[in-house]
């Protein structure tokens, strides 16, 4: 970063959190809502970075994007399902061994119909906007209807392993485990996209066709193919993001991806379409927002996120850190 | 005339329900530079993003070097040795300038890979992109960033270099630099079509020029005849002209 970079969005975060503070009153109260509110920012950022990067990268608006996040949940129910001596054991090494592959699997599997939903839906209508929402949308449906016939229609358990149920205690302060590991596994997932973006030449071309894709196939590089990659990549982060969101809600259902669409849309408007940064910080404001007004004013919580979204759009009309060229 | 390096025939381009070029024939020749002249809406810049792919052609044949490279995906245009820097420079402008040259370099993962005496060379035709290496390429200038995009074009060693409007929009002191590093392009042997709408450039670079107008190549041939021939001037490029001069 340069002495350039700009910060003020980046303090947004904690000065949404500073302000929260003496509303809540109580410090640990605070503490559990903040903790909360990061770990669900991050989940949100773990599913969000893919799709803004498509949109960036080709311009393509995926409403389906839903699909992975309930497609990965699922799997893990099966994964963990299968494995349930391991989820039960009170080792969180032993938790692990249920987990990692439910992660893997899950991401596996998303990453794969990633490909096929590349291939078979959005290819197909390069270019243009209305016919991209109406069969991403339509996509989104099929593969919802194809989950309730692989899983059933019903509200399935996916129950968190055991060493992380439960909360580490600060103080007066509870802070649950898995909101923690959350936390963890978001951090790991983002450092893991600005080496790549940053550090490898793959992320230098991904970094320059959100700016201007034309220029970089005039340069000899087929972007198409480079699309498809972050394609496939960002369906199977989205399935590891369903993953941890079924976890975080210790139920999934077919149409829970539909359900978290709306909160990955408002992230990637509120932090500039294409910019992975701008994801996290939108992610991240999201997150708190949601615990903060939940606790505080549960009435407005469903609307607190689109109030955050419209202020940001108010004071940066292309989100808090737009794509240059675009 | 040498033989040429690039030839265009009978080529025909159709934006949308627009038919912009009716027919390009024209010839580039090897280690000269070729000036593509114009008035505004001539198809220049058509005839430009034809020959590198970015918009088909409907009709004729683009050949490099023999090869007939019509309808070919623009990758692979630029891969047969096809350098394009665009009207708007191209620039990648959350990048810096080293990321940007990196880019351009398509058989060099990092900058270490990059030809370091081929860099050296670029510093001395360009010094402000030794200075401004580690920048953002959207905080310099409009002369500087047009100087990346050449740079960018010939970081490797390119066939052709296509080069739209290089001088637009540029002070005269900028102007009179890129034309110091054009010469220097030129004396390294290096093929280039050029389009340019300041005649005064134009006059003082080109080997060789084709004037286009309504989509067609209305005249070309040796630069210094339409530079000394007033008359032809005035009956290619009209009025237009004279405000450039």
């Amino acid at each position: 970063m340069t002495s350039d970079f700009d910060w003020k969005p980046l303090a947004l975060v904690p000065v949404l959190a500073a302000l929260a503070l003496p509303l809540v009153g109580s410090p640990s109260t605070w503490l559990t809502l903040t903790v909360a509110g990061l770990a669900m920012g991050l989940i949100v950022f773990i599913i969000a970075s893919g799709l803004t990067l498509v949109f960036g990268l080709m311009d393509v608006l995926n409403f389906g994007h839903g699909v992975f996040i309930a497609l990965g949940a699922f799997v893990a129910v099966t994964v963990m399902g299968s494995m349930g001596n391991y989820v039960a054991a009170s080792s969180f090494w032993l938790n692990l061994v249920a987990l990692l592959p439910a992660m893997l699997v899950a991401m596996a599997v998303a990453g794969a119909l990633g490909y096929v939903f590349e291939r078979l839906i959005v290819r197909p209508v390069y270019g243009q906007h209305l016919k991209q929402i109406l069969i991403t949308m339509g996509g989104m449906i099929i593969g919802e209807e194809m989950i309730k016939v692989v899983w059933g229609p019903e509200q399935r358990p996916l129950p968190l392993p055991e060493a992380l149920r439960g909360a580490f205690i600060f103080g007066d302060a509870a802070v649950e485990k898995y909101r923690v590991l959350a936390v963890l596994v978001g951090l790991l997932v983002f450092a893991a996209m600005v080496w790549t973006l940053n550090r490898t030449k793959v992320g230098l071309l991904i970094r320059a066709g959100v700016q201007d894709r034309e220029m970089v196939e005039s340069l000899g590089y087929r972007i198409r193919r480079l699309f498809v990659g972050v394609f496939v990549v960002g369906s199977a982060l989205a399935g590891l993001g369903g993953v941890m969101w079924g976890l975080y809600q210790q139920t999934v259902i077919p149409q829970m991806g539909a359900q978290v669409n709306i909160l990955i849309f408002i992230v990637i408007i509120i932090g500039g379409l294409g910019s992975t940064l701008g994801a996290l910080i939108g992610a991240l404001l999201v997150g708190l927002m949601a615990n903060y007004t939940g606790f505080l004013v549960p009435k407005v919580a469903l609307f607190s996120n689109i109030a955050l979204m419209v202020a940001i759009l108010l004071w940066r009309p292309q989100g808090v850190y737009p794509v240059t060229n675009r | 005339m040498s033989d040429a390096l690039l030839r265009l025939e009978g080529v025909h381009t159709h934006i949308g329900a627009y038919h912009i070029l009716h027919g390009v024939d024209l010839q580039v020749p090897a280690n000269q530079l070729t000036m593509l002249l114009g008035r505004n809406g001539a198809g220049k810049t058509t005839t430009l993003r034809t020959i590198m792919g970015l918009w088909k052609a409907s009709q004729g044949r683009v050949l490099l070097a023999g090869r007939d490279i019509t309808g070919r995906p623009t990758p692979e245009i630029a891969q047969a040795g096809v350098a394009y820097v665009p009207e708007n420079m191209g620039i990648f402008a959350d990048l810096s300038v080293k990321e940007n040259m990196v880019l351009a370099a398509r058989g060099a993962r990092n900058v270490d890979d990059i030809d370091t005496s081929r860099l050296e060379w670029i510093f001395g035709l360009f010094p402000a992109m030794k200075k401004f290496w580690n920048h953002p390429a959207g905080k310099l200038s409009g002369g500087q960033k047009q100087m990346l995009a050449v740079s960018r074009a010939i970081v490797e060693p390119r066939q052709l270099l296509l080069i739209d409007e290089p001088s637009k929009g540029l002070a005269p002191a900028i102007i009179q630099n890129m034309i110091a590093a054009f010469r220097e392009l030129k004396a390294a042997q290096t093929t280039i079509l050029l389009v340019e709408q300041n005649f005064n450039f134009a006059r003082q670079l080109g080997d060789t020029v084709a004037v286009m107008d309504d989509g067609r190549v209305v005249h070309s041939g040796p630069m210094a005849a339409l530079a000394e021939d007033e008359a032809l001037q005035a009956r290619l490029l009209g009025l237009s002209l004279g405000a450039h001069q």
